[in-house]
């Protein structure tokens, strides 16, 4: 029995652990994440490790749909624990792919799921080593979930954290806002509108190499994913136990991302991104930083959108587009629709 | 696109505060009761109270539907979500409620119920034709703007025979608001009404036209972009230094004297008036809300299941009733910002987007809690 990848579904068996399980290991998974580590077949890979300290990161993905403009389920797993560790300073090197298949997936959604994930990987250098996959019975998942976990080293001197922003330093912002929110909402079942947009998904390690070359003593880097700018900021001014004061006018956004979520009454502001990062540097650095920035594609069109401020309530605010004072606050729940 | 950032400019922005600044007579005070909450949320979203003098006062009205919406009402929708098992399809501002034993909607969901989040009432249309063998019931909430919706839905519903779905039907009245609040009996001091806009797409300007000659408050039906929001302000502090009972219409690229016809053809051949409504923080209002017509009553949720009612109380010391009646501001109410926040709300002001508290809290506590030290977490 050999795999139907054209129009065969995954069945309870291809997760026994048994031949149909091998199967689609060696034919999905094997093939296309061909790699010395995955290929000696053992239960775990084993690898030297350079002297220093080592970053590790997981998230697990359950998007819907699994495919959307500018990307799917798989590369998103990739870059998405890719960004994570890379948000330490350090540099990623492997991945781990835990995979919950449910009954009646379709193998050929699932082969380019795989394929994808292969190909986001071999772009940004790391490789996927070890794995694992499931499957659970119909109705009992969202046709594919995907848990990647990573690791990396940062190097000696290089020292980041969502806790070291203080008063006086400067805010950047390393492209536009909404992206990836926008476009996988386009795709919704319930919620098809005609857009343009595509998902900025994209692994961001290599922008951070760059940005730690010019400056390395960077205070604070985060990928504002799930919750937005919004939240991201809020949650570094919590751990760093400091206000911010942002500007919106410097706050970069598409035209259409902005379109849609005055439609839909969102606030872009908390809308996810996934392949942008907030940088915090000392106002001193900050020139050199943006600069470098700018100079990478991922970074073009960074600019610095606020300042770090002494505050006990740790509240960020904005100063509006027309002037005016607001809180920008932590997202409460998923935005709904406005209906009024 | 461009229509938006014309809506939003800097500049327009200026030149219209320094016109208020200069129309707004020193010696007064100038209290404008913005009727919706898409105004309060525009205001606190682009901190147009910053650019005001201070002599010129937003006083927070009742115009948010999930506000306005008392208790007992979630708690009958809640009840034909788990005890008739019904599809309940909700508008997602009413998710978070909370009513009876201050159990929301969510929380039912999370429990077992069939509730499902639209956006527009042809979702639940799918929603019923895809599940013939349940019964699906639209929780119909809103002002006279999502009124039509609902009517075109049941003209739908009947011309195809879809008989699993039917409406719990809270639409409620613009103007029978805007006469409570006229009418209470300890009336607050408002000088002039920022009027609904949305809605008067629909109703168009003219139905203001008596309450604003009765009670001598001049109107200005008021877009929601933050400039229709300035402009309108500005129109009424002029209409009140000329001592006029106008009716204007600041919203004139949407809303017409007369409103929409067809829309409002739809609203009469589904809807009467209910005899009464009660409202929270309103009260008990006479020929506020609408019921739908007997030629429908297949459609109506209300005919064809057994409600129980119940009265349920708002929470002690919730003074949401207070401030839908424009008599307080979110800050003067003692649970605001203390047990009751976004994360834990106690009152429906809190939880709608639309809602003063919400706005209060997530836009402007920076300037209202400047003694509460307390960070806030999710």
């Amino acid at each position: 029995m050999s795999l139907d990848l054209r129009n065969g579904v995954i069945n309870m068996g291809h997760g026994s652990g048994g031949r149909a399980t091998s199967e689609l290991i060696e034919t999905l998974f094997l093939k296309h994440f061909d790699n010395e580590l995955l290929r000696q077949g053992n239960d775990q890979a084993c690898f030297n490790v350079a002297a220093g300290r080592m970053v590790m990161s997981t998230d697990s993905h359950v998007i819907s749909p699994l495919f959307f403009p500018g990307g799917d389920i798989g590369s998103l797993a990739v870059h998405g624990t890719i960004n994570d560790v890379a948000m330490s300073g350090a540099r990623p090197l492997y991945l781990s792919a835990g995979f919950i298949l449910e009954e009646g997936f379709p193998l050929a959604d699932l082969e380019r799921i795989v394929i994808s994930m292969a190909g986001a990987a071999k772009q940004a250098g790391v490789k996927i080593i070890c794995g694992d996959t499931k499957v659970v019975d119909k109705g009992k998942g969202d046709g594919v979930f995907i848990n990647t976990t990573g690791v990396g080293v940062v190097s000696a001197g290089v020292n980041i954290s969502g806790d070291q922003a203080r008063p006086g330093d400067v805010i950047l912002l390393s492209g536009t806002i909404g992206d990836h929110g926008i476009a996988v909402l386009s795709k919704r079942e319930n919620l098809d509108f005609e857009t343009r947009i595509e998902s900025d998904s994209a692994a961001l390690h290599d922008l951070v190499t760059v940005m730690i070359k010019a400056v390395p003593q960077i205070h604070c880097l985060r990928d504002p994913t799930r919750g937005g700018l919004a939240t991201t900021l809020n949650e570094l001014a919590k751990q760093s136990a400091v206000g911010m004061q942002l500007r919106e006018v410097d706050i970069p956004m598409r035209t259409e991302v902005a379109a849609a979520c005055e439609l839909l009454g969102l606030d872009p502001l908390y809308i996810a991104n996934e392949g942008k990062l907030i940088a915090i540097c000392a106002a001193a650095d900050a020139k050199l930083l943006l600069s470098v920035m700018r100079k990478h594609p991922l970074g073009r069109d960074a600019v610095i959108i606020g300042e770090v401020l002494p505050d006990k309530r740790q509240l960020v605010q904005m100063q509006t587009v027309f002037g005016g004072q607001r809180l920008v606050d932590w997202l409460m729940a998923d935005q709904l629709p406005r209906i009024c | 696109m461009k229509y938006i950032d014309e809506f939003r400019d800097q500049q327009t922005a200026r030149r219209i505060a320094a016109a208020i600044k200069q129309a707004a007579q020193a010696e007064r005070h100038y209290r404008l009761m913005e009727f919706c909450g898409g105004h309060t949320h525009a205001i606190f979203r682009y901190g147009i109270q910053d650019l005001m003098p201070a002599n010129v006062e937003f006083v927070h009205g009742p115009g948010c539907p999930v506000c306005v919406l008392p208790a007992a009402r979630i708690d009958e929708a809640m009840q034909l979500a788990e005890q008739h098992d019904v599809i309940l399809c909700i508008y997602g501002d009413m998710m978070r409620v909370p009513a009876g034993s201050r159990r929301s909607l969510m929380q039912a969901k999370a429990d077992g119920a069939d509730i499902r989040m639209i956006y527009s009432t042809q979702d639940a249309l799918q929603i019923a034709r895809d599940n013939l063998d349940r019964q699906v019931v639209f929780f119909a909430i809103g002002f006279e703007t999502t009124t039509p919706a609902t009517a075109v839905a049941i003209k739908q519903a009947a011309a195809a025979g879809l008989e699993n779905f039917s409406v719990f039907c809270n639409h409620v009245l613009t103007p029978a608001a805007l006469g409570a609040i006229l009418n209470a009996p300890e009336p607050v001091t408002i000088d002039a009404f920022l009027g609904p806009s949305h809605v008067s797409t629909i109703i168009g300007s003219r139905p203001y036209e008596r309450l604003a000659k009765e009670y001598g408050k001049p109107i200005v039906v008021a877009g929601f972009e933050p400039l229709d929001v300035m402009q309108s302000a500005l129109m009424a502090i002029r209409l009140v230094n000329d001592g006029s009972h106008e009716v204007k219409n600041e919203y004139s690229r949407a809303v017409t004297r007369d409103g929409n016809s067809k829309a409002q053809t739809f609203m009469t051949e589904i809807f009467e008036l209910r005899d009464s409504f009660e409202w929270r923080g309103l009260g008990v209002i006479a020929d506020s809300a609408l019921q739908i017509r007997s030629e429908f009553s297949t459609f109506d949720a209300e005919k064809r299941f057994v409600i129980e009612t119940h009265a349920i109380s708002d929470v002690k010391g919730c003074a949401c009733p207070e401030i839908l009646r424009g008599q307080k501001k979110p800050v003067e109410c003692k649970l605001f910002g203390t047990v009751c926040t976004p994360a834990n709300p106690m009152g429906s002001c809190m939880v709608s987007s639309e809602g003063a508290c919400a706005a209060y809290w997530s836009y402007g506590r920076h300037r209202v809690c400047q003694d509460v030290n307390k960070p806030h977490e999710p």
